[in-house]
């Protein structure tokens, strides 16, 4: 079986290390918070201004003025700081931020990540997602590894705008887990395969250069 | 001291509003907006405008209300897909929109306001945004030039302000908000609560009187939420 969204959160989970600075984007990474083990620690990041991001509030305890960057009403934890939109991406943009997971509509095979706009149709803007690619210490994006209409969204090079260029450290989607080379020549490796899921199925899915991770059956 | 206190958002805005201003307008989403400003800048009927905003409001409410009496020629934002009315009048070609990556929106109107005419940062670089602008490496990195930002009239938000002009934002409606205030020639503050100087803790000031040219207490505020999300009991 393909891993479902909750599945593929789960597993985008795993790569949280404690003490961790993370930003989450909208959607699939939005799940990933349910599942931080619990022998890890992390602080959640959001780009409006707000370090140390609790759950969604109890209906009585909604404060208007407490929000993250997709315009939920959300909660303080201990701890909570926050700061201006200059000094928001100040900490994105110097580095200072572990790991961002966010979605995506296609990733290359050099790490290019395309997410912000389809020529033609009306475009709503990047917001931060082209600072957090830029600048985040290491990218995971979560996505469904075919489109809607079929076509394979893990390819040679992007079709659509880019967000990135060779910015995609890793790549989860319902078939597997992929790295990503977007340093040097390497392509992409599939590390991990979801259950049920064969090397030939990922294959026939897949548009980029793939390599088949050490201990992966081919069947 | 010279008085900067209004009694409200019009008698603030007098004599500053005319056609083809720039306009610094803070909040992020319904947060932090200057509503009080934006409803007199409408009932102005200036138009022409630029406006310089992380977001476009909604429809009926923040920067929505200038785009539905069509007083907005062009907007610089990262983000607008909360607005109906602006994708209707883009389709049409009455709105202009430059979007900027949102740390770069920040960035230019921080530099602005500091006095940097340009920066170079890595946001964009290899994308449209980067294109037709200078590009620079740094230590084997690559990096795009953008150019600070500086508009004729900053329309900010704060939570508490003397009347001296020192402000202090409230929790994530602090934003945009404190680069606008710099990034421009005249800067208007709305509060929700106004005080007499020397009752802010001056540890606690976000932004200091110096920005500030005019401020007036807009309460009774009914903040707007856009997204209520809650988790059950």
């Amino acid at each position: 079986m393909a891993w479902t969204r909750d599945q593929m959160a789960a597993r985008a989970a795993k790569e949280l290390k404690d003490g961790f600075y993370v930003n989450l984007g909208i959607g699939i990474p939005t799940l990933v918070s349910n599942y931080v083990p619990e022998d890890v620690d992390i602080t959640l990041q959001s780009e409006n201004g707000m370090l140390g991001v609790g759950p969604f509030p109890f209906d009585n305890e909604v404060d208007p003025d407490i929000i993250n960057a997709g315009k939920q009403t959300v909660t303080e934890v201990k701890g909570t700081s926050y700061f201006s939109s200059a000094d928001s991406f100040a900490m994105i943009r110097g580095g200072h931020i572990d790991l961002s997971i966010l979605g995506a509509m296609e990733v290359a095979e050099n790490g290019d990540l395309a997410n912000w706009m389809i020529p033609g149709k009306m475009v709503k803007g990047m917001g931060g997602a082209m600072d957090l690619v830029a600048g985040v210490k290491r990218v995971i994006v979560t996505m469904e590894h075919v489109s809607k209409d079929g076509q394979s969204k893990l390819l040679k090079e992007c079709t659509l705008p880019l967000t990135g260029r060779r910015v995609v450290d890793m790549v989860i989607s319902e078939l597997g887990v992929f790295t990503i080379d977007k340093h040097g020549p390497g392509g992409v490796t599939l590390v991990q395969l979801a259950d049920g899921i064969t090397v030939d199925e990922v294959k026939a899915k897949t548009k980029a250069k793939l390599a088949i991770g050490a201990g992966l059956k081919v069947a | 001291m010279a008085n900067k206190v209004y009694t409200d958002a019009k008698s603030a805005l007098d004599g500053l509003l005319r056609d083809n201003l720039m306009l610094m307008c803070g909040g992020f989403g319904l947060v932090g907006i200057p509503d009080k400003l934006i409803e007199a800048v409408r009932d102005s009927g200036v138009k022409g405008l630029t406006c310089v905003s992380n977001n476009a409001g909604i429809d009926g409410a923040g920067l929505g209300l200038l785009l539905e009496t069509g007083q907005v020629k062009k907007m610089i934002s990262s983000y607008v897909g909360e607005n109906k009315t602006f994708a209707k009048l883009y389709l049409e070609g009455k709105l202009e929109i430059e979007f900027n990556p949102q740390g770069t929106l920040a960035e230019r109107c921080r530099a602005g306001g500091a006095g940097i005419p340009a920066f170079y940062t890595k946001t964009g670089v290899g994308t449209q945004v980067a294109e037709g602008k200078e590009t620079k490496v740094f230590d084997g990195e690559e990096y795009v030039m953008e150019r600070g930002l500086v508009g004729d009239i900053a329309l900010v938000k704060a939570w508490k302000g003397d009347k001296s002009g020192n402000l202090v934002f409230r929790k994530a409606a602090r934003n945009f908000n404190p680069m606008m205030a710099t990034a421009a020639k005249v800067c208007v503050a709305e509060v929700e609560e106004l005080v007499e100087v020397g009752q802010l803790e001056p540890d606690h000031v976000h932004t200091p009187a110096v920005y500030v040219k005019r401020i007036f207490c807009g309460a009774p505020y009914e903040k707007k939420i856009e997204q209520r999300t809650v988790r059950k009991a």
